[in-house]
């Protein structure tokens, strides 16, 4: 039970000692992405050589700092060692890495980088100094001098990590870890020392904003519901439905206490008994981890009855969600916790004064609550200190799609996209060109080369005709069909409607239909003026974000890219090779008869003898490409 | 029958005063938990479909008959999450991933490699029961796109010659 300070000092103490054990430690990086890529293998792995080296040695499982496009993560923490991390590990190597360690040496291949000093960026400066943990260097093996410092590489110098502090550094199912790492010490503080509205003050005056789509002033969100009398609820919207986005999954796999200790904080400033998590079905892992989480912070008197031994209670529940976009609204949300399908309905009175069951309810999303405790314990001041004129602190972005480094980054607000795209991104896989990047999910939009020096906050993504909505970015490139995304995500709207209002309903279809025939190459020109009609009635009239927004796609591309829209319309052409009505394969002369293509194509649609010129039965080909990919001579053109 | 909304009851019910402090907590807190109980249509869902891979019309019928809500609202629900289906779904469930990232990095043509492989149409399950094939907007797995989840195991960087070495892994595997 953890009911006082003491209590909290004493668990921090045994989290520090796990964290940075007096032992050799393995810790491989185990979120969702990381597994996929082989990280239960690599353990697997590890947990039997180790058993080689005794002398308590021990492996355990972290969640992800970011660095998607390495993974599986290996990370060896030896007492007078800095923390050595390896990349794209295979399970055949973690023996040998083991085995060298063990005899004081250290396999430089693979070897990503080293940490020799880890913040936390939750401690609270006005108590200590010492914010970062230092590793003792005291038998650091000749070989990893040279090795780079892995928080100085290209993809991590320029970012900060403040709702990340936890992610790739504890394990996320001990409390003791996060504890140590300042952990629900801001809790305690508040608790003890501050009135209610005083941390309603605080939120705000940090200016801290929804990191859930809308950016609305978090303070200002809670100021409001305060004003209405009844019983409070706190929600945490987990129900991330972006495509492209999925920082929230992995701070909930990664770091769940921290969501937990915003939303107590949260509930104590608005007088709140109630909270509700609402997580998307498709995040098995997440809600393991966050149920994990909750269990132990009941065991440890955290949730429940008299927290910290005040009269403050607070009672917390995981919903599943049951895969409807919609959910992400705020009033389908609610609705969706109440039993009902999730339709939106009109805001004339907002869910800050009637919410979940007609009571005042605050919504903020995973990334704005795991925020909050940073806020208590380093005081407003600095938060605001961090960011732009109006976007205070830092933001995390997936940088996926064409780019290089692909994984979840966290920079102050005021990156510029360039920076994020070339300096941490990388650039473009096989030097191709750069088309776009979408931001926003399906309500974004998609921004050209010509706004590459954008510096991103909520304000001037709004002002670029897209907005910053969870966070994804998607980098295109050359190859990427403008018409065929702004199709796509019509279509997933189409899908995604929940049909209530018309103009959303109505407009995504005809919008979807005039999108195809654009694409199959029986537009018109005046279509172009169509759709943006159409856009400006769904924008003006429809019930919810959902709709209003739904236009953003074609809006923004007919902006930036109508000279693709009218390679379609007036030449039949697809500029970028995707539109299948449009494009064909044959294969030239450079054909060497070498017959993979015939081999891998799945219709039969290619014919030809051994050593001799292949050709293509254009009434067969279903165009999916395998043979242009799989060709080594170059012989298959797309046309 | 009482009508609080009848004007002589209404007198009544303004003059209690509003409940203020501790008493009122209570009540809400009480009042909580009967709303919580209602909320449960959709988890007591969950849990059949989990069990049958469908929502059989006889389990939809004991729900609403035991929860006291029409049929008509069991219907509603049933119907508009995705999550739901009226058909028995395969004992493996294929979902391919369709978010923006995947989508930019070809996960069209892996879906049609799936369809083309197992047969079957989206949404649509294999004639043996095996495999149920699903479209996915977004499974978080952006970074290493595309991505194909089957049942709770995701699958990274998939190429549309990996595709029957999945389908393969699978159907060699146990039940989940």
């Amino acid at each position: 039970m953890i009911k006082s300070l003491a209590d909290l000092e004493k668990a921090a103490s045994e989290g520090a000692r796990s964290i940075h054990p007096p032992y050799l430690k393995v810790m491989v990086g185990a979120a969702t992405c990381g597994i996929a890529s082989g990280a239960n293998e690599v353990i697997a792995a590890a947990e039997e050589s180790i058993k080689l080296i005794g002398n308590g040695a021990v492996v355990t499982r972290t969640g992800c700092i970011g660095m998607c496009y390495e993974e599986p993560l290996l990370d060896i923490l030896k007492p007078g060692w800095p923390r050595l991390t390896y990349s794209h590990v295979k399970p055949e190597q973690v023996a040998g890495i083991l085995e060298a360690v063990k005899d004081g040496k250290v396999i430089k291949d693979g070897l990503l980088g080293k940490i020799g000093e880890i913040e936390d960026v939750t401690r609270n400066t006005r108590n200590t100094r010492n914010t970062h943990y230092r590793y003792p260097l005291e038998s650091v093996p000749p070989e990893i001098a040279a090795v780079e410092n892995l928080f100085g590489l290209d993809f991590t110098a320029k970012q900060q990590h403040i709702a990340m502090r936890n992610c790739g550094i504890i394990d996320p199912e001990s409390i003791e870890e996060y504890v140590a790492r300042s952990g629900y010490r801001g809790l305690y503080e508040v608790l003890t020392g501050m009135e209610p509205d005083e941390v309603i003050d605080m939120v705000d005056k940090a200016g801290l904003r929804g990191r859930g789509g809308g950016g609305f002033g978090t303070g200002r969100k809670w100021r409001y519901c305060k004003q209405t009398e009844g019983y409070r609820y706190v929600i945490c919207n987990a129900d991330e439905g972006d495509p492209g986005a999925y920082m929230d999954r992995s701070l909930l796999e990664s770091d769940p206490h921290s969501v937990i200790e915003g939303m107590l904080i949260g509930a104590y400033a608005l007088e709140s008994r109630q909270g509700y998590v609402y997580v998307r079905a498709e995040y098995p892992l997440a809600m393991q981890r966050l149920q994990k989480a909750i269990d132990d912070a009941y065991a440890h008197g955290l949730l429940g009855e008299g927290i910290f031994g005040t009269e403050f209670s607070f009672n917390l529940r995981i919903v599943k969600g049951g895969g409807a976009f919609v959910c992400g609204e705020s009033t389908a949300l609610m609705a969706s916790i109440e039993g009902k399908p999730g339709e939106p309905r009109a805001k004339y009175v907002h869910t800050v004064e009637k919410g979940l069951w007609n009571q005042p309810t605050v919504l903020n999303n995973v990334e704005t609550w795991n925020n909050v405790p940073v806020i208590a314990m380093r005081g407003p001041e600095w938060f605001a200190s961090i960011g732009t004129e109006g976007s205070k602190g830092t933001k995390i972005f997936s940088l996926v799609g064409n780019v290089n480094n692909s994984g979840l980054v966290e920079v102050p607000m005021g990156i510029t996209l360039r920076d994020i795209t070339y300096k941490i991104g990388g650039g473009i896989p096989g030097d191709k060109r750069f088309k776009a990047i979408q931001t926003g999910g399906p309500s974004g939009g998609c921004i050209p080369e010509s706004l590459l020096d954008l510096k991103v906050d909520f304000d001037k993504l709004l002002e670029a005709g897209s907005m910053m909505g969870s966070g994804g970015m998607i980098v295109m490139d050359e190859d990427t069909c403008m018409v065929d995304v702004a199709k796509f995500f019509i279509e997933f709207l189409k899908d995604e409607s929940c049909g209530k209002c018309v103009p959303c309903r109505e407009g995504l279809s005809q919008m979807h239909e005039i999108l195809r025939r654009i694409t199959e190459g029986q537009g018109q020109e005046s279509d172009l003026d169509l759709l943006e009609e159409l856009g400006k009635v769904m924008q003006d009239s429809s019930l919810c974000a959902l709709g209003s927004s739904a236009p953003n796609p074609v809006l923004s591309t007919l902006r930036f890219f109508r000279n693709e829209y009218l390679a379609h319309i007036r030449e039949k052409r697809c500029p970028a090779g995707v539109c299948t009505a449009l494009i064909k394969f044959e294969i030239t002369d450079k054909c060497t008869g070498c017959t993979l293509c015939a081999k891998n194509c799945p219709v039969d649609a290619i014919a030809g003898e051994v050593k001799k010129l292949h050709v293509i039965d254009q009434d067969k080909c279903i165009k999916c490409g395998v043979c242009y990919d799989v060709c080594k001579f170059d012989a298959v053109r797309k046309q | 029958m009482v009508f609080l909304t009848s004007p002589a009851n209404r007198v009544e019910f303004a003059s209690m005063g509003q409940p203020k402090g501790l008493v009122s907590e209570n009540a809400y807190t009480i009042l909580n938990e009967v709303e919580e109980k209602r909320a449960s249509l959709i988890a007591a869902l969950q849990k059949i479909q989990a069990r049958y891979r469908y929502l059989p019309e006889t389990a939809m019928r004991q729900v609403a008959a035991r929860m006291g809500v029409p049929v008509a609202q069991v219907y509603h629900v049933a119907t508009f999450y995705s999550a739901f289906s009226f058909k028995p779904k395969g004992r493996h469930i294929v979902n391919v991933c369709l978010g923006t990232a995947c989508y930019v990095k070809g996960a069209g043509l892996i879906l049609d490699r799936f369809k083309r492989e197992l047969k079957v149409d989206e949404g649509d399950t294999t004639e043996d029961g095996q495999f149920t094939l699903q479209a996915v907007r977004c499974i978080g797995c952006c970074s290493i796109a595309p991505a194909v989840m089957v049942d709770t195991e995701t699958h990274g960087y998939v190429r549309q010659d990996k595709v029957a070495d999945i389908i393969k892994r699978h159907k060699e595997s146990k039940e989940k």
